[in-house]
This record gives structure tokens, C-alpha cells and sequence, in this order.
């Protein structure tokens, strides 16, 4: 045990002084580590008790409820029903879109009630997901590409993306409502008179168009971050070389901001999944426009344990896409985060 | 010997064309750059101007199309307050103010300990901490509410102070922690070391030599903290009553003395005081506050 000696003292194990950790480091090393370890879990338990508090019980007890009956009356029927466990009968009605009938047993939900809307609000959070996603990506990188430029007033363009980003959601929501106003300033600067929030497509427009102004800054704040972390040499030697443009875009930029560009998509695409503030204000979700976080609110006053179940389903939707992002798209959030710290001891 | 020469100045010829050419397609680039700037400014500033300028129109103006501010009237900010119509915005700003300061104090007192753990100390598990807390960040608010609903109506909170308060730190403690790690990371830590070799204990060199230099990175991610939590509205849309209810939920709701009639002049300058001290503070610590949020995305 005394062969080898690591970099700090080697203190004796309190135990009898047993050999626990046998490895290629030092002891001296292992017991740095250890010594970390417990000052790491002191400097943490704060944090992971607060957020067990609040996020961990929260979703235990979501899952618990999601399994039991709701006791009162039942909306589609008018009958009473009793609580009680109903094992996975929330999920299968959800995603059946079945309500209970008055004879018991099961039947199609009547069209209007919540329980109808379930694919069509998983179908609308996707659309405004997959649209907004993609413009925002689009726009915040063409963006980010002038910001990154040296031009005077850059400094003017870095700030002024920074206003969208800075005005709460709630506030954009009534501001849009106010442009997209029958006479409003869009109809008017565009000449139509178009009912902006009265019929699906446009209202569904209406969103993406707010949602986009609101968060391409975001988005282009990301990818700028990634594009000033490629050293402008690599550009030098390759306009050296002779590449074009598209070249240096497709074969530089692309590639080494890949990694950032990943993130920004990952963070955006999870907000977007769990959009509620906009349409919720904009459109009221009216006309289609109701996602699945509008469908949880909506429902939790007709009965929690419904309401527990459907956003299980939203969470583990969301899971889900996460993890194909991780897994399979190479969004490696952790470890873009975790890196630097494990170079220095 | 002539022939040398010629082609001596046909090279300086082509040259200088070259130079020229490419000093033009230099200056076109330029002048695209510059109309893609200005497409961005117009793009991005216009609709919040189109607020503001709403804001100080007469209600008779609402739909007024001049760019220039006009029919300039200070009587919008009066509607925003007046509470004759049930609206509460001025209890609501103090609201919002005391929730998200509270909210912003918890989160950087409790997370700025897992953040300098985060940063500094190697750990077992460090990574299925940090996943963890990212996870959290990205979690969504429906998964919370509905059994936050239900407990908060047995136990008699809702509406409460606290019942808002408790929610939002579960949005804001992970971003939090979060973006001091990686503001942690970049500090010039040579100092810790050199304070400990003085004789300093970590915690000492922590308080004493760390803790300073942390500061503008700490109240940047107290400015990114508050704001987060000052745009919160799902929790607070369910949770919160007519007394505690936050500006956001507030200006949702916002009524007009008819029901049919929307009082867009008075929701514009609602707006637009919510909006401008956010906007100013951001402006200000602009260079700070992005290096915050672009933290983690990129090393």
C-alpha cells in the first residue's frame, strides 16, 4: 500500500485502514477523489433535494394519479362515477379518443369534447413544432452568419435580436393579436383582410409567425456562439486552396458547427413541444390550434386524473424525441457542457 | 528583352484588374451585408415599435397606420392601471416583482453551491447530474401542474404566493446551475489554488477570493433567472388568483370597459411598461447576458 504514493499525502483510511479502492490511480488520487466526492454531494444535496422537491414528487404522483379513476360527474354523461383505481383505462381512452357511456363500457367521445381532440392536438403541436423549428433554424442561422460579419452598426444588430427575445411570451402573444386584428396592421400592409385568429390555417400561421419572430433570436445567438468558436484561418487556408463559397459553407461551417447548431435545435424543439403560452393567448386554441399543453389545462378541471394521464403521454413524448435527438442525431448536450471541466483536475 | 517587359505590365495589368474585381465584389458583399442588417433590425424591432408607438396612441387611433407616432396621449398608461374593470396590473407588476425576486434569490443562493461542484470537483456521477439537471430545464410545465393543481387545492394554496413561487423555481433553479457552470468554468481558478497555498480552506478561498471575481457572472444569471421567471405564465395562468396573479396572467386576461371591444391601446402600453425595464436591463449587460445564454451550447 505504501509502494505507491500520489501527488497529495496519502492519508490512511478511516476503516482499519482496509485497501478499498485498488485501481491504476494513486491512492493518493483515489482519495482526492473521494474527498471531492463528499464535498461535491454536500455542495449539490440543496439543489437535488430542491428539485426532487419540486419536479421528482410532482411526477411520481402525476403517474399515480394517472392510473385512477376520476370520481364525480362525468362530463360526456352527466353520470356519477366513483374513484378508484382504473389501471390503464385514462391512457386507452385517450388515445382510443373514447369517453365513458352512460350504459358503461366505452364509446367514441362526441365531437368538441376534450377527449376527441387528442390526435389532432398531438398532430397540431407537431406541425407548429416541425414549422417553427425549421424556420427558426433557417432564419437564425442566415442570421447568425451577417452577425458574424464585421460590418459598422454589428454591435447595433446584436443587440436589436436581443428585443424579441427580451418581451414575455404573454406580451407577444397580445401584441401579434393586435397586428394580426381584422384591422389590423398586417391586413392593412399587406391589403387583405384576411380573419387572422377565425379559421384554422390562417391562425395556425398567426402562431408560427409570432412563435418564429419571438425565438429565431435565440436561435441565432446559438449558432453564432458556434460559428465564432471556428478560427478564421480555417477559412484562410481554404480560400487559399480555392473554394468557393458554398464550398467553405457546406464543407467548414456546416461540420464544425454541427455540435452547437444540434443543441440550439434540441432546446428549441423541446420548448416547441410544450408550446402553451402562445396559442393559449393568441388563438385561445380555438380553430386547431390547441396543443397538447392547452388539452392538459383544459382538461385538468373536468378531472385530474384524466388530466395526469394525458400529460404523462405529453412527457413521454417529449422524452422520446429527446432521446431520438441524443441517441440517434448526435445532440450531445452533456457532454458539450461536462467537457472542460474534466481537463483540469 | 521587350517581350519580358510586356508581359511584365500585362501581368500588372491583370493583376490590377483582379484587384479591382475583387475589391468590387468586396464592396457588393458589403452592401449585401448591409441590407441583410437592416432587414434584421426592421424585422426584429418592428413589431415591438409598432407597441410602443400603439401605446401612446388616442383609443380612437387604435388602427392608426402612420409609421411616425401620432395622436400622442399619455392616457393608455392611466387605463393600464385603472382597476374600474377588474383589471389589477398595478398589484400584478408588484406581483411579478416579488415572485421573481424571491424566486431569483433561491435559485442562485441553492444553485451556485451545485454549480461550483459542477465546475470544479470531480465526482462520480458528475454527468448523470448535469444530465439530470438538464433534463429538468427542458421539463415540461403540464407534467407538473396537474398534480400541483390537486395538492395545492387540498392543502388550501392556491392562489398563494407560494404556490407560485415553489413551481417556478423548478423552471429556474436548472437554468440556473446551468449557466453558472459555465460561467464557473471560465474563471480564472490559478487564484483558488494560489489562496490555498496561502493557507486559505476551500471554503475560505471560495468566499474570500472566488466569490468576488464571480460576481458578474452571478448577477447575470440573475438577470437571466428573474426574466425567465417574470415570463413564466402557465403555472401562474392556473395557480394564481385576482390578488397574486402576475403581470403575465394579468395582461392575458386584460379587459376592456365593453366586453366585445379589446382595449388594444391600453394592452399595448400594459405591454410596454412590462416590457422596457426588461429591454433596458438586457441592452445594458447585452454582452453578458448572450455569453449566459449561448453557456453550454458551446464550450
Amino acid at each position: 500500500m505504501a509502494t505507491e504514493v500520489g501527488p497529495t499525502p496519502v492519508k490512511a483510511p478511516a476503516s482499519g485502514g482496509a485497501p478499498i479502492h485498488h485501481g491504476p490511480k494513486g491512492v493518493g488520487e483515489d482519495n482526492k477523489i473521494l474527498s471531492q466526492g463528499k464535498w461535491a454531494s454536500w455542495l449539490l444535496a440543496p439543489t437535488i433535494i430542491a428539485l426532487a422537491v419540486v419536479i421528482v414528487y410532482p411526477i411520481i404522483s402525476a403517474i399515480v394519479m394517472s392510473f385512477q379513476k376520476d370520481a364525480g360527474l362525468d362530463p360526456a354523461t352527466g353520470l356519477f362515477t366513483a374513484g378508484g383505481p382504473a389501471g390503464v383505462q385514462n391512457y386507452v381512452n385517450w388515445l382510443a379518443q373514447q369517453c365513458s357511456a352512460p350504459a358503461g363500457g366505452t364509446v367514441a367521445c362526441p365531437p368538441g369534447t376534450l377527449g376527441a381532440q387528442f390526435w389532432s392536438a398531438t398532430a397540431t403541436t407537431f406541425f407548429f413544432t416541425v414549422v417553427t423549428v425549421t424556420f427558426e433554424t433557417v432564419l437564425g442561422f442566415w442570421m447568425a452568419m451577417i452577425m458574424a460579419r464585421t460590418f459598422k452598426g454589428r454591435s447595433m444588430v446584436r443587440a436589436a435580436v436581443l428585443v424579441p427575445w427580451a418581451i414575455p411570451t404573454a406580451v407577444t402573444a397580445k401584441l401579434w393579436f393586435f397586428i394580426f386584428a381584422f384591422e389590423g396592421i398586417a391586413n392593412k400592409l399587406f391589403n387583405t383582410s384576411i380573419l387572422w385568429t377565425g379559421s384554422e390555417w390562417p391562425a395556425k400561421w398567426a402562431v408560427v409567425i409570432a412563435d418564429v419572430w419571438k425565438t429565431t433570436p435565440f436561435m441565432a445567438l446559438l449558432i453564432l456562439a458556434g460559428l465564432q468558436m471556428i478560427p478564421a484561418e480555417v477559412y484562410e487556408a481554404a480560400k487559399v486552396d480555392g473554394a468557393s463559397a458554398w464550398q467553405r459553407f457546406r464543407l467548414i461551417t456546416l461540420p464544425l458547427v454541427k455540435p452547437a447548431l444540434m443543441v440550439a435545435i434540441l432546446f428549441r424543439t423541446l420548448d416547441a413541444l410544450r408550446m402553451f403560452d402562445l396559442p393559449y393567448i393568441l388563438t385561445g386554441g380555438a380553430n386547431n390550434t390547441t396543443t397538447l399543453s392547452i388539452l392538459v389545462i383544459n382538461q385538468i378541471r373536468q378531472g385530474f386524473n384524466a388530466a395526469a394521464a394525458l400529460s404523462t403521454i405529453t412527457f413521454i413524448i417529449i422524452f422520446l424525441v429527446a432521446f431520438i435527438f441524443v441517441r440517434f442525431l448526435g445532440a450531445n448536450v452533456v457532454e458539450q457542457s461536462g467537457a472542460t471541466g474534466k481537463g483540469k483536475k | 528583352m521587350t517581350a519580358a517587359t510586356s508581359s511584365a505590365t500585362s501581368l500588372r495589368a491583370e493583376q490590377d484588374r483582379g484587384r479591382r474585381k475583387a475589391q468590387n465584389s468586396e464592396k457588393w458583399a458589403q452592401g449585401r451585408t448591409y441590407i441583410s442588417a437592416a432587414v434584421i433590425l426592421i424585422w426584429c424591432l418592428a413589431p415591438a415599435y409598432w407597441m410602443v408607438v400603439t401605446a401612446f396612441r388616442e383609443v380612437g387611433f387604435t388602427y392608426d397606420t402612420s409609421i411616425l407616432p401620432s395622436h400622442v396621449t399619455l392616457d393608455n398608461f392611466n387605463t393600464a392601471f385603472d382597476t374600474s374593470f377588474g383589471n389589477r396590473f398595478g398589484q400584478a407588476l408588484l406581483n411579478s416583482v416579488f415572485i421573481g425576486g424571491v424566486v431569483t434569490l433561491v435559485s442562485l443562493i441553492i444553485g451556485v453551491f451545485a454549480a461550483y461542484a459542477l465546475a470544479r470537483l470531480n465526482f462520480r456521477f458528475k454527468y448523470m447530474v448535469l444530465g439530470f439537471i438538464l433534463g429538468a430545464s427542458m421539463f415540461p410545465g403540464v407534467a407538473l401542474i396537474t398534480p400541483l393543481f390537486q395538492l395545492f387545492t387540498n392543502i388550501g394554496w392556491m392562489g398563494s404566493y407560494q404556490a407560485l413561487i415553489i413551481p417556478n423555481i423548478s423552471f429556474v433553479l436548472p437554468l440556473t446551475v446551468y449557466t453558472m457552470t459555465s460561467f464557473f468554468r471560465e474563471m480564472p481558478w490559478e487564484l483558488e489554488e494560489s489562496a490555498r497555498v496561502d493557507g486559505c480552506t476551500q471554503g475560505q478561498a471560495f468566499r474570500k477570493v472566488i466569490m468576488p471575481l464571480a460576481a458578474p457572472a452571478i448577477f447575470t444569471t440573475a438577470i437571466l433567472a428573474f426574466i425567465s421567471s417574470w415570463n413564466e405564465f402557465l403555472i401562474a395562468s392556473q395557480l394564481s388568483s385576482d390578488a397574486t396573479q402576475p403581470v403575465t396572467v394579468a395582461i392575458a386576461n386584460f379587459a376592456g370597459a365593453q366586453p366585445n371591444q379589446v382595449p388594444y391601446t391600453a394592452i399595448m402600453a400594459a405591454g410596454t411598461i412590462v416590457t422596457i425595464p426588461l429591454v433596458i436591463l438586457v441592452l445594458v449587460f447585452q454582452r453578458k447576458i448572450v455569453a449566459g445564454l449561448t453557456a453550454g451550447a458551446v464550450k
